[in-house]
């Protein structure tokens, strides 16, 4: 699966798409693929605040539960409460439908430490490559 | 995700068919020192791999699980009596050919492993034991059984053992084998060729809940490889897929199979876990039994019960139970979605004033108290055999 040109990643596999001070944010095809079949979503409140690095809520898997973590802070302006009846959707559309939650932006300068979708590709090939070694 | 404790790649031991399931791509965790496929994305994945075996047939690669073989020595008895000895249920009661679920057992009536005990011969015993507790196994079982004249060897390296599990294993194992499978009853076992290897070991039994057989063939990679490919192949027809630990462990906890370090351990008794039926106190001395009457009297603290979830969550091992009032009450022990029932379920130890099916409790999910209740297990048990079936 591509990795959006225009999205930004982090190393914990979550992807943040920002549109006029709202960043969107879900987990990204690798993650979704590491977990195997999801099964639930824990997402925050409305108007809570998520902190940079600070996980913000869960997706499990049958076998694991895995925290999310923020990739850049700000205000929960929306959630995606279709994951509650079809969490099976971050298999299958995790850059697109299954985007978890939108958060309007405390710092938009904290993209610039995020990695473009080159980064990431090159940083996934480095870990898969790891494991087989 | 991976911990701090996890021992090196290098150091984990691998099965004759690992190369196998990388190939297939299988995903690879680390179980026990083990490095086995938890699931095979070709498959389709956990869930579809549980479903195949549940409503057709899968197979699993479960050669790390160990065997310990005891025969007798100059005295004919010698081996029943060590396995009397060490085990808790009567192996006096196998005929040769058949097997049975037992358990060794500490002085303190809590458990070494779980087993099955297959008598191979009057004086010969096949035990099958966990991967995790193989070394401890036969350190153990070689210490309690000196004062018998036995031979305790072990063949863990010796054998590929593949579990063909769900409604169609007879009829994909039938394609590979002359021996009429439908003459083996459940928890039974014959010899027989298999893929053309003489006198492989075919037995009725599994760890999923469903119909299935386990083979045990010889453990060199090419032998072990070929036979995998033929079980494939035959069970093309019927949609056969690769199964891995995962769902290994869904289907097992559907069926209220215990799993050593969860339901029981070296911190739980006989009585506690349920497995009183397969507890022979009248059969002579075994190792634990005055423990076990011990505890019989002074009556249980805690006892193992299946739970399913109300409100959403999913209450998986080490979680806390707890009451109304959010005391604390017991502990989950294994848990999971159950592909099967579509429901979060769960097995927990609770003290039995809170055991009876229906009971409210909470299982304390992430700072939150989710509302459960004591569910009739097994939570899945397969449906009897209809006439028709049984003939073919």
């Amino acid at each position: 699966m591509a990795y959006p040109k225009n999205y930004r990643y982090t190393k914990e596999h979550e992807w943040v798409n920002v549109e006029g001070g709202v960043a969107t944010i879900g987990i990204t095809d690798y993650a979704q693929h590491e977990l195997g079949d999801v099964v639930f979503v824990e997402l925050p409140k409305l108007g809570s605040k998520i902190e940079t690095g600070k996980s913000f809520g869960t997706v499990e898997s049958v076998k694991a539960v895995s925290e999310i973590y923020a990739p850049v802070a700000g205000e929960v302006i929306e959630s995606n409460g279709e994951l509650q009846n079809t969490p099976e959707t971050i298999n299958t559309d995790p850059h697109g439908a299954a985007w978890l939650i939108k958060v309007r932006l405390t710092n938009a300068a904290e993209l610039s430490g995020l990695m473009d979708a080159a980064a990431y590709e090159a940083y996934i090939a480095a870990k898969g490559k790891e494991a087989s070694a | 995700m991976e911990s701090a404790a996890t021992p090196h790649k290098s150091d984990l031991r691998k099965t004759p068919l690992n190369a196998l399931h990388r190939r297939l791509g299988a995903k690879m965790v680390n179980f026990d020192g083990w490095d086995m496929p938890v699931e095979y994305p070709s498959s389709g994945g956990l869930i579809a791999e549980h479903k195949a075996v549940r409503s057709s047939v899968g197979v699993f690669d479960v050669s790390h699980m160990g065997d310990i073989r005891v025969r007798s020595g100059l005295q004919l008895d010698g081996a029943l009596a060590a396995v009397q000895y060490i085990s808790m249920n009567d192996a006096s009661k196998l005929a040769i050919g058949q097997a049975h679920y037992s358990a060794m057992l500490y002085p303190e009536g809590t458990f070494v492993d779980d087993v099955i005990v297959h008598r191979l011969g009057e004086d010969d015993f096949l035990l099958v034991i966990n991967a995790g507790t193989r070394e401890k196994d036969i350190k153990w079982v070689r210490e309690n059984a000196r004062n018998f004249d036995c031979v305790v060897d072990e063949l863990s390296d010796a054998y590929t053992q593949l579990a063909i599990q769900g409604p169609r294993a007879v009829d994909v194992l039938q394609k590979l084998t002359p021996t009429g499978l439908s003459e083996i009853k459940n928890y039974w076992f014959t010899y027989g060729a298999v893929c053309g290897l003489r006198n492989t070991l075919i037995a009725r039994t599994g760890y999923t809940g469903e119909d299935g057989f386990e083979i045990y063939v010889p453990s060199d990679v090419e032998t072990s490889e070929k036979v995998w490919n033929h079980v494939m192949e035959a069970g093309r027809e019927f949609n056969i897929v690769p199964c891995g630990l995962g769902s290994r462990n869904t289907l097992r906890l559907e069926s209220k199979m215990a799993l050593y370090g969860h339901e029981i351990s070296d911190k739980i008794n006989v009585w506690e876990a349920g497995l009183d039926r397969y507890c022979k106190m009248d059969k002579g001395d075994f190792v634990g039994r005055a423990a076990l009457e011990q505890a019989k009297a002074a009556g249980l603290q805690r006892i193992l019960v299946g739970i399913e979830m109300i409100d959403r969550g999913i209450a998986r091992d080490k979680y806390c139970c707890c009451n109304e009032a959010g005391e604390a009450i017991g502990v989950v022990t294994s848990g999971s979605p159950s592909p099967t029932l579509g429901k979060n379920i769960a097995l927990a130890y609770v003290p039995p004033a809170c055991s009876a099916v229906g009971t409210v409790l909470y299982v304390e999910i992430r700072g939150q108290k989710c509302k459960a209740q004591v569910a009739a297990t097994p939570f899945y048990k397969r449906a009897k055999k209809t006439a028709a079936q049984q003939v073919s």
